[in-house]
């Protein structure tokens, strides 16, 4: 079997918030078109990792950043790339549904227009498609003028997905983004995960071990800033090589 | 008596003590309108307000001060709205925070405390003289636009922090700029506050007197502007002019007038309560 490529890479990454040492050299490779997930207690530094990979923390006053991410071989925090073209290639979805104030159809189509695109036709096409994609699409299609805050829980987090995937991203990010939702829409959005990682390449943050378990191919452990342990999902699971993995995921602490 | 009696007992004291001091300000609002109306209402009718001004109290009219009222407050909010939401906006989304930022914001919460007729001064000086605009409708406007300015700015920045940071960061991972996601997503969910406060800054701007007096707005107009470089008189103008004549039908001419001013504050108030109210229905987060 031919190894995949590496779609997203951190080396020496050292980031900041003000004084305090968040990610502690950091050095990972994801391959694409799987599913990495991030694990650790809370303060570890995976969300700060997570948010790091598309320049979300760039707002937040103090946030640094030492050493490279590369995308598909590109530092993403070099001097001539536009954080908006990187945020096309590597999509976000936050630990709670954020659907914008309008109607389904407008959430879903923002990222295009905003881009510039007005022809009817494309937009329409575009928003079907990627509710097809997010399992939405049966749900909603006959009220997709109706107003997003009206939907569930569930069905808003796989509107954020599908706004998401509307703009055609190669990576998608995910900040928890079932720990909001009743156990129902958690494994709806954990089936979605499956089918999507035939085209996507997906690093997801989770709390729950045993959901981590069940999506991902490969899993990392978060501790104090750093990565502790990296492997395939299923041999840390079953053989963690650093005991703090193995009191993590058993449960001892966190 | 127990404790617990007597906790009671001042726990109805200040019961009614508080009710008293809520009606004290309802029951001299009532008064005073009641007064007005029975003095002005005998002459409110379809003559009054189409009149011109005259000498004789009862071919008097308020014609050339309602419209000029209108005028005002057309113009103010077309030379106040931008400039204030947009002030409002650069200090919330994109000022650095820190001591400049701390700065500005002490000196506009003082310039809303400004005393208006400073305000009159300064238009004087600056757009009545400097800019030779003469005591003319866009002097008004200007100088009332500065009134209301730290007003509008405040509120929009209040308006703003509601909106919750989920909505940016959702529109910022879709690749949008700063710009756009203040276009396309904050300013529309914050728009209902954002109005309801121009509308309340706005009736206070048709109440004012003051500024206006020092400009040199005229009680006695004997025309309709019909641009804004025109002199012009306003309704609070023309009741004061007529409150300070000795005949007592100019007063019940003011009288009149006042009801007219108060009608038009109490419409835009209701305006404001109304968006109010629809915003709240309409977003939810």
């Amino acid at each position: 079997m031919s190894k995949k490529h590496n779609k997203l890479e951190a080396k020496n990454l050292n980031a900041y918030y003000g004084d305090f040492h968040a990610l502690k050299n950091i050095n990972i490779a994801m391959e694409e078109k799987n599913v990495t997930a991030f694990i650790g207690p809370s303060g570890c530094g995976k969300s700060t990792f997570l948010r790091t990979l598309n320049r979300m923390n760039d707002y937040i006053e103090g946030f640094r950043v030492e050493g490279d991410i590369l995308l598909d071989g590109r530092d993403i925090y070099a001097k001539d790339v536009r954080v908006d073209e990187l945020r096309k290639e590597v999509g976000m979805v936050f630990q709670k549904p954020n659907p914008f104030p309008k109607s389904i159809y407008e959430n879903v189509v923002y990222g295009l227009k905003i881009q510039g695109i007005k022809k009817k036709s494309v937009l329409e096409e575009a928003a079907e498609q990627s509710l097809r994609q997010a399992a939405l699409w049966e749900e909603v299609k006959d009220k997709l003028d109706k107003s997003a805050l009206a939907l569930s829980g569930g069905q808003q987090q796989r509107l954020c997905i599908a706004r998401a995937l509307a703009i055609s991203p190669s990576v998608l990010l995910m900040d928890e983004p079932a720990s909001a939702l009743d156990p129902i829409s958690t494994a709806k959005i954990e089936e979605l995960i499956y089918e999507l990682k035939n085209d996507y390449t997906i690093v997801i943050v989770t709390h729950n071990m045993q959901q981590a378990g069940r999506v991902s191919d490969y899993t990392a452990f978060f501790y104090m800033g750093e990565l502790v342990e990296y492997n395939k999902t299923k041999s840390m699971f079953t053989s963690p090589k650093n005991e703090r993995t193995q009191n993590y995921i058993t449960g001892r602490f966190g | 008596m127990t404790n617990s009696e007597l906790n009671r007992l001042k726990d109805k004291a200040f019961q009614i003590f508080g009710i008293f001091c809520t009606f004290i300000g309802l029951v001299v609002l009532a008064i005073f309108l009641i007064d007005i109306v029975m003095e002005g209402a005998k002459r409110l009718d379809w003559d009054f307000l189409t009149s011109l001004p005259s000498r004789r109290a009862s071919q008097a009219g308020i014609k050339t001060a309602w419209v000029g009222t209108l005028w005002i407050l057309v113009l103010t909010t077309l030379i106040a709205l931008p400039l204030g939401v947009a002030a409002g906006v650069y200090l919330e989304e994109y000022g650095k925070k820190g001591r400049w930022a701390n700065f500005l914001e002490i000196n506009i919460a003082n310039l809303a405390g400004v005393p208006s007729i400073i305000y009159g001064l300064l238009g004087l000086e600056i757009f009545v003289r400097q800019m030779k605009l003469g005591s003319s409708l866009l002097a008004g406007a200007l100088t009332l636009s500065l009134l209301i300015l730290p007003i509008i700015i405040v509120t929009t920045r209040e308006a703003i922090k509601a909106v919750p940071r989920s909505i940016r960061d959702g529109s910022y991972a879709l690749g949008a700029s700063k710009w756009q996601t203040v276009w396309n997503q904050v300013l529309p969910a914050s728009f209902g506050s954002i109005l309801t406060g121009i509308i309340l800054a706005l009736s206070r701007a048709v109440g004012e007197t003051a500024p206006l007096i020092v400009i040199g707005a005229l009680a006695y107009v004997p025309f309709t502007p019909s641009s804004p470089l025109d002199e012009f008189t306003v309704l609070p103008i023309q009741i004061f002019n007529w409150t300070s004549r000795p005949q007592e039908a100019f007063l019940t001419n003011a009288a009149a007038a006042i009801i007219v001013l108060l009608l038009l504050t109490f419409l835009l108030n209701g305006i404001a309560v109304y968006l109010r109210n629809r915003q709240q229905r309409k977003v939810k987060w």
